[in-house]
């Protein structure tokens, strides 16, 4: 074994994590939980990011990294209040159940 | 030395990770994502990217899931049958299929790819000569002005959206 | 690159004794602000263990650790039990990266009196202090209480509203000192103090911090004649003490910070640098004890309004002179 952890074992880490944020958006109806989902597929991009930044040695990547952390924050901040406003309405949060644009 | 680092976080990181989409109990979700970000967070130390790590720890751990708890908390969110137990097993079946290949196609990108990136001049001596956070304050305010005052400016339309829908 | 093995011994070292000397002060904490909140109502406080009860704590300690420890039958378990540590945990960490002492020589070898020194330093206490929602938030879900629910939902509303001006109150001091960490910033106030330069930013950096302690006039979360005690209604025996710990532990830290930030950390004149800190320490604590014997509790609506409408706007204001300062100079 030698002593740095090569580019692909973070890059391999970053897809599998990905993967596992993809098949809880696909197989969860509760809204919060698929919420989680997206910021896990969110958090696998960033350290990709942050990994090419570091085997590039260039900053780019870290703060592109910085600006994805704002947005999730933006998003999160607006998407709970979406949740909190269909609970009001719906007293559910589960997805299936979430169908009033459906004519 | 790094493997002995990088294997248990990533370990940590993955089974957190798959934890948050199997528990049924969303406040253990919510606590398990928080457990994947700091696993992240230490990855992103070895990375020698200090500043991600800690503001990571801030934004998402300190401030990101402390508003999920809240809201899971505030609206009783119930324990949803796990999806195994559903009766909806075709869907699940194209879910689980759809994935499988989105990995597969992943891991052949990522076995025959050959980086072409045009290295930059951050190299690891200078960073820590520098100081990680000080390279991303100068980047942030020089390079990046534009981009660092759209952001601020999306945070302000993103609290007033919040106030608007909670307000109704 | 290995460092040496001296390096670990010397480590080790000065986590144990930092680790055992927050205890010991936590123990002694209690019997202080006893004694002080006695003396402040005319009553003598603790007088019966051991000279003017200084044997206290101990005592209480015995006492905690024999009582039942009780769970409630519809609480969350694993929750339960993992709040309180994650408080006490929360509450010891940021400690590692607080300077408490200038270089000293010692065997012949120069040591740092700090744990460590890492360049983000303000920013991990930071990350670190926001860990301590955790633990209130879940004891109050996990105890599956009402009274212990609306507590942690308090709570965390409070800690997040005034987390804000706390992390704005100091961005006038990076400003001025150009580092995240701890060592520079104690090192940048050698020619003044950063509260002679900062003292609006010092005075929204107290109220945050007393708020952010949970402690009188901001302790809504364990209200006691409105929420029963709030988050920790059903905990008893050791979890209990874990709590009260990680409560004492949470002013220590604070009081440190504010030391370090805005009183030149250790130093001053003719004592050596340890003394000083300690001292500074002590005056802050004095505070903390003084402002509960003094003021009444804040009404909930209150709280919020000075945190977001006043607080917010004036370290904001803070920040823009200072940088106008800063850039002009």
């Amino acid at each position: 074994m030698t002593g740095t952890v090569p580019l692909n074992a973070y890059l391999i880490l970053s897809a599998a994590l990905f993967a596992i944020g993809v098949i809880g958006v696909l197989i969860r109806r509760n809204a919060l939980i698929i919420f989680m989902a997206i910021e896990l597929m969110l958090n696998a991009v960033n350290l990709s990011f942050v990994a090419f930044s570091r085997f590039l040695a260039s900053m780019d990547g870290q703060i592109i990294v910085f600006f994805v952390m704002a947005v999730a924050a933006a998003e999160v901040a607006l998407g709970l209040a979406i949740i909190i406003a269909l609970y009001r309405n719906k007293e559910s949060v589960d997805v299936d159940e979430i169908n009033l644009l459906r004519g | 030395m790094e493997w002995l680092v990088f294997g248990p976080l990533a370990a940590v990181a993955l089974a957190t990770a798959v934890s948050v989409i199997v528990l049924r109990n969303p406040i253990y979700c919510a606590l398990s994502l928080v457990g994947t970000f700091f696993a992240l967070s230490g990855l992103y130390l070895l990375l020698q990217a200090q500043f991600i790590a800690v503001v990571q720890v801030i934004v998402y751990a300190g401030a990101i899931m402390v508003l999920f708890l809240f809201v899971i908390m505030l609206l009783d969110v119930g324990h949803e049958p796990p999806p195994w137990l559903r009766q909806d097993t075709p869907r699940l079946v194209l879910g689980i299929g759809l994935v499988t290949l989105l990995l597969l196609e992943l891991a052949v990108a990522i076995g025959s790819w050959v980086s072409h990136g045009i290295r930059g001049s951050y190299t690891s001596d200078l960073v820590n000569a520098v100081g990680n956070t000080q390279l991303v304050g100068r980047l942030l305010f020089t390079d990046f002005l534009i981009p660092f005052e759209i952001t601020s400016f999306i945070l302000l339309i993103a609290i007033v959206g919040a106030m608007v829908l909670a307000k109704r | 690159m290995m460092p040496e093995p001296a390096f670990f011994v010397i480590m080790v070292a000065k986590i144990i004794v930092v680790f055992g000397l927050m205890v010991l002060s936590v123990a002694y904490l209690t019997w202080l602000e006893r004694k002080v909140l006695g003396h402040i109502q005319v009553r003598l406080g603790p007088m019966r263990v051991g000279p003017h009860g200084l044997l206290q704590p101990f005592a209480d300690v015995l006492k905690l650790m024999f009582k039942e420890d009780i769970v409630p039958q519809a609480a969350d378990r694993v929750l339960y039990f993992l709040a309180p540590t994650l408080a006490l945990i929360a509450s010891f960490i940021s400690f590692a990266v607080i300077p408490f002492g200038d270089r000293v020589r010692l065997f012949g070898r120069s040591i740092d009196l700090v744990i460590t020194d890492v360049n983000i330093g303000l920013l991990f206490v930071f990350g670190v202090a926001s860990l301590g929602i955790y633990g209130i938030v879940l004891g109050g879900w996990a105890s599956n209480n009402k009274y212990a629910l609306l507590g942690g939902l308090r709570s965390a509303a409070q800690m997040i509203s005034y987390e804000l001006s706390l992390g704005l109150s100091v961005v006038g001091v990076l400003m001025l000192s150009r580092s995240l960490s701890l060592v520079e910033i104690v090192n940048a106030q050698s020619q003044a103090w950063f509260i002679v330069l900062q003292p609006i930013g010092f005075l929204i950096f107290l109220i945050c911090a007393v708020a952010e302690t949970n402690r009188a006039p901001f302790d809504l979360p364990e209200a006691e004649t409105e929420l029963v005690a709030g988050f920790h209604v059903e905990y008893s025996s050791i979890k209990f003490a874990m709590y009260f710990m990680a409560e004492y532990a949470n002013m220590i830290t604070v009081s440190a910070m504010a030391t370090t930030l805005f009183l030149g950390g250790w130093r001053g004149p003719f004592l050596p640098p340890v003394v000083w800190f300690l001292g500074k320490l002590f005056l802050f604590i004095f505070l903390f004890i003084w402002l509960r014997a003094t003021l009444p509790r804040f009404r909930y609506d209150q709280l919020m309004r000075f945190g977001w409408k006043f607080l917010l706007p004036v370290a904001l204001a803070n920040i823009m002179i200072t940088a106008a300062f800063v850039a002009l100079r």
